[in-house]
């Protein structure tokens, strides 16, 4: 039961809040669409066609967004870059879960020594200066789509950790959990039954609230040229080309920007619906 | 024309269908003393923030509230704001939340006279300190410069009052002002109160659940329901001959010291279930660096039959909760010894067999802390079942589930909601039903009444007795109410900064207390009766800190019989007839009633 009643919280926080429900509609929408346009589209987003660079946005071949430099169809291109980012959100954010959730909760419900330890480790971590680490990383790996998750994730697991050690610790010293001692339940029995659970919905707000910062730090380095490479992209990537071209084709910062900013609101006001929701004092 | 005219006042809320209060008329005359009564969610304290114009935005008013003539209902914070403070002032029911800890306690006073340009800064600084002086704050140079936090809640409390006093309001409004301090202290806020409502001769609209408060205190009384008022009048003639049914029922449940005692007698000869020999509990100190540790139960030792239920009173900090969590094994003991049925148990509940475990339960004090929110009713009360009965199948469990839940009192569809869809009554059932679906022998209940309003705390208390009757519990019963000792206990044990003062049967504590302590907390209780006057003599001061407990008898700065060796000596428990009490003085004192 376990597994589902984890779940349960979360259905009811969309069913309360009408900004969560057009949120995650909004988002599964996009998603959609960048997964789905592909194969409705007739361009693909890596041939190039020099007669038609800065083409305006038309409807004539389905090049909806125009086409950039090169005559590649930015449509097929954008629908791209959202898949690229979305993945790479995701991704981090699972990464950042993963360490973030299982490390925080280890530190908060041990305690003592451990804990000082462990969050001290976090406090040192936080210290590195965050760019010059990527540049490091890219230095020293090469290029590689891989590391700009593990990059991302590294960062973000820092404030996930930190926040379910919070709670953690707030949950441990609850009552219930005495209740559960006294009837009888194991340590195993009272983390996973009565700790995670409730870690569950802060764990979910405070994931949509990582995903834009991951989407953010991802765009910055593509945009720094540290990121995803041509002819990948990624809606950072499309941005910073868009740029170089702002006078003579603006669609080509205009549309990327745009859809990445909508993308970013998305997932700000799910979180902060999200978080009204699991605020205690919301509840009646 | 009256002070305050409360005409037709409405009060609703866009989410919930029935007005929060409807239709309430109230006129208040200079210099009254009026009471509010009423169950929580009565609408009681909605009545005082609409007078304050304190009402959250999306409450929506109607009707009409006057003061003085002029229209309150609806004014622009800058007129609310002339009537604020310096004639209208408001005491609220928490001191710990009520003040800014940020602010000195001084200037939070002066505040308000600077504020209203009542006076000059020099001026405002002498009529603090006399403000604070008049409250009965000792030392009162000191607190002015004090952070609210160096000040203990009855402390605070006086502040508070102090800081709504000090513009000289012609109307004090007072929510709840004692609900959250010990009785002792109580007695004297209450006393404070209505001492400067009748030296300043400002009106008093004194709102409370405890009727005994308004007795004491009120010549007027409303009492409230569901939002509406179902009866005004006179104190004396509400409570002699109350007409409304509510109010009927209100007196009836309302535990009173002078009730029928609802505990059928025992035979005192079996052997006992539960048996604590010396108990003791500290904590480390944390702001220490010494290692000093702060002595929450000094060595206590109990034992306990069947059938039998045992009280334990005292102040908040004088050690009841950690000596129920001791013995339970959620607090590590640092010596003593708990026996079950003549076994020694470990001393962590981790270490204690399932069969030891299943038989001592516990009732927290807040229902809802003690669910946890991501279960539903039904799994809260069948986990202890899948623990310790796991041969049982599903249908049978949720069958004793129901059955369980029905013997409490709660209707079968409850079962699939969640804790925060419940209220306080039904979340404390339930934590009820899951203490008692495994049949304990020994149930420890931890101020498992005091968050709940007279008529369910007397079902509750009822629930517990039947069980005992039907089961033969034994019962711990952790209270600071003597109110409720008086109902249900057999023997009682009263406590003081973590040592026993007093241990006695029902009725030769409440007959004849040899402890100067408990004769203060028995003398403290607010009584249900307009014609006995409001406390006379109440205790002064407070407990002293755990961290530095006085030489001697730990009571004796407080206590109006003390004497040399007071100071000196810690008084033994030793047999005084059928009590045992720790006093010097137990054996010269009559104390009796």
């Amino acid at each position: 039961m376990s597994a589902f009643s984890a779940l349960r919280p979360v259905a009811r926080y969309i069913r309360a809040s009408r900004m969560v429900a057009i949120c995650v509609l909004f988002l599964l929408l996009v998603a959609l669409v960048a997964l789905a346009g592909p194969l409705l589209s007739p361009n693909d987003y890596i041939s190039t066609d020099f007669d038609n660079r800065f083409g305006a946005p038309t409807m004539q071949g389905m090049q909806f967004f125009g086409t950039d430099e090169f005559g590649r169809d930015l449509f097929s291109r954008t629908l791209l870059g959202i898949q690229v980012t979305l993945f790479v959100a995701v991704i981090a954010s699972i990464v950042s879960l993963g360490i973030g959730v299982i490390y925080g909760a280890t530190a908060g419900f041990i305690g003592g020594k451990v804990d000082a330890v462990m969050m001290r480790a976090v406090d040192a971590l936080y210290a590195l200066p965050f760019v010059f680490l990527v540049i490091l990383l890219m230095v020293a790996f090469e290029r590689n789509f891989l590391l700009i998750f593990v990059a991302i994730g590294a960062i973000n697991w820092l404030d996930m950790a930190r926040i379910v050690r919070g709670q953690t610790i707030s949950l441990k010293h609850r009552e219930f959990v005495d209740a559960a001692r006294l009837i009888g339940v194991s340590t195993p029995g009272i983390i996973w039954r009565h700790i995670t659970p409730n870690l569950f919905g802060v764990v979910v707000v405070y994931m949509t609230l990582t995903i834009p910062q991951a989407i953010l730090v991802e765009s910055f380095l593509s945009f720094l040229g540290l990121g995803v490479q041509e002819p990948q992209t990624s809606l950072g990537a499309l941005v910073n080309s868009g740029i170089t071209h702002m006078g003579r084709a603006p669609w080509l910062l205009i549309i990327p920007a745009s859809v990445l900013a909508f993308i970013l609101f998305c997932f700000n006001f799910l979180g902060d619906g999200l978080r009204d929701v699991v605020d205690p004092k919301n509840k009646t | 024309m009256s002070l305050l005219e409360i005409d037709g006042l409405t009060i609703r809320y866009a989410d919930s269908p029935a007005p929060a209060v409807s239709d309430l008329n109230i006129v208040i005359e200079r210099g009254e003393a009026i009471g509010i009564v009423g169950e929580s969610g009565s609408g009681k304290t909605q009545t005082a923030m609409a007078i304050m114009g304190l009402l959250p935005a999306n409450a929506d008013v109607s009707g009409s509230i006057r003061f003085d003539g002029t229209e309150l209902r609806g004014a622009t914070p800058t007129v609310l704001n002339r009537y604020r403070a310096c004639r209208i002032a408001m005491v609220f029911q928490d001191p710990r939340t009520a003040l800014n800890p940020y602010v000195r306690i001084g200037k939070q006073l002066r505040r308000v006279l600077l504020e209203h340009r009542m006076c000059g800064r020099a001026e405002a600084d002498v009529r603090t300190l006399d403000m604070l002086q008049k409250v009965g704050l000792p030392d009162p140079e000191r607190q002015f410069r004090a952070f609210p936090h160096e000040l203990s809640g009855g402390m605070r409390q006086r502040a508070m009052i102090g800081a709504a006093l000090i513009g000289e309001p012609d109307l004090l409004v007072a929510d709840e002002p004692t609900t959250a301090l010990d009785v002792t202290v109580q007695a004297q806020i209450l006393r404070l109160i209505s001492e400067l409502h009748t030296e300043t001769n400002s009106a008093l609209l004194l709102i409370t659940h405890d009727l005994g408060v308004v007795a004491g205190n009120c010549e007027r009384v409303v009492v409230m329901d569901k939002g509406c008022m179902v009866e005004e009048g006179l104190t004396r003639e509400v409570f002699n001959e109350p007409v409304s049914a509510r109010t009927e029922a209100l007196l009836s449940s309302a535990p009173r010291i002078d009730s029928e005692v609802m505990s059928k007698p025992i035979d005192t000869d079996a052997d006992p279930v539960l048996e604590i020999e010396d108990i003791a509990v500290s904590f480390r100190e944390r702001r220490s660096s010494w290692g000093e540790r702060l002595h929450a139960v000094k060595p206590i030792s109990l034992s306990l039959g069947e059938c039998e239920t045992v009280a334990v009173v005292g102040e908040s900090g004088s050690g009841k909760t950690s000596l129920a969590r001791a013995v339970l094994g959620l607090l590590p003991a640092d010596a003593g010894r708990v026996s079950f049925l003549g076994r020694a148990l470990p001393s962590h509940v981790g270490a204690r067999r399932n069969k030891v475990r299943r038989n001592l339960q516990m009732v927290f004090q807040d229902p809802l802390a003690s669910l946890n929110p991501a279960m539903s009713v039904r799994e809260i009360v069948a986990e202890p079942l899948r623990i310790h009965e796991s041969g049982m199948k599903k249908e049978e469990r949720n069958k004793s589930v129901d059955t369980m839940l029905t013997r409490v009192g709660m209707e079968a569809e409850l079962a699939g909601r969640y804790p925060h869809e419940l209220s306080g009554g039904q979340a404390q059932r339930v934590a009820i039903a899951r203490s008692l679906i495994l049949q304990p022998k020994v149930l420890i209940c931890d101020e498992a009444v005091a968050a709940l309003d007279g008529t369910v705390q007397h079902e509750i208390l009822k629930l517990l007795l039947t069980e005992q009757a039907n089961s033969g519990l034994s019962l711990v019963f952790i209270t600071h109410d003597l109110a409720v000792v008086r109902q249900i206990s057999h023997r009682v044990l009263v406590m003081y900064m973590g040592r026993l003062c007093e241990i006695a049967e029902n009725e030769t504590l409440f007959r004849r207390p040899r402890h100067p302590y408990t004769k203060a907390l028995l003398s403290s209780v607010p009584v249900i009766d307009p014609e006995a006057s409001a406390v006379d003599a109440p205790l002064a001061g407070e407990a002293a800190s755990a961290l530095s407990p006085p030489t001697g008898c730990p009571f004796h700065p407080r206590c109006p019989h003390a004497i040399a060796v007071c100071n000196e000596e810690i008084p033994e428990l030793t047999q005084c007839n059928s009590t045992l009490v720790a006093c010097h003085r137990a054996a010269d004192l009559d104390l009796s009633y």
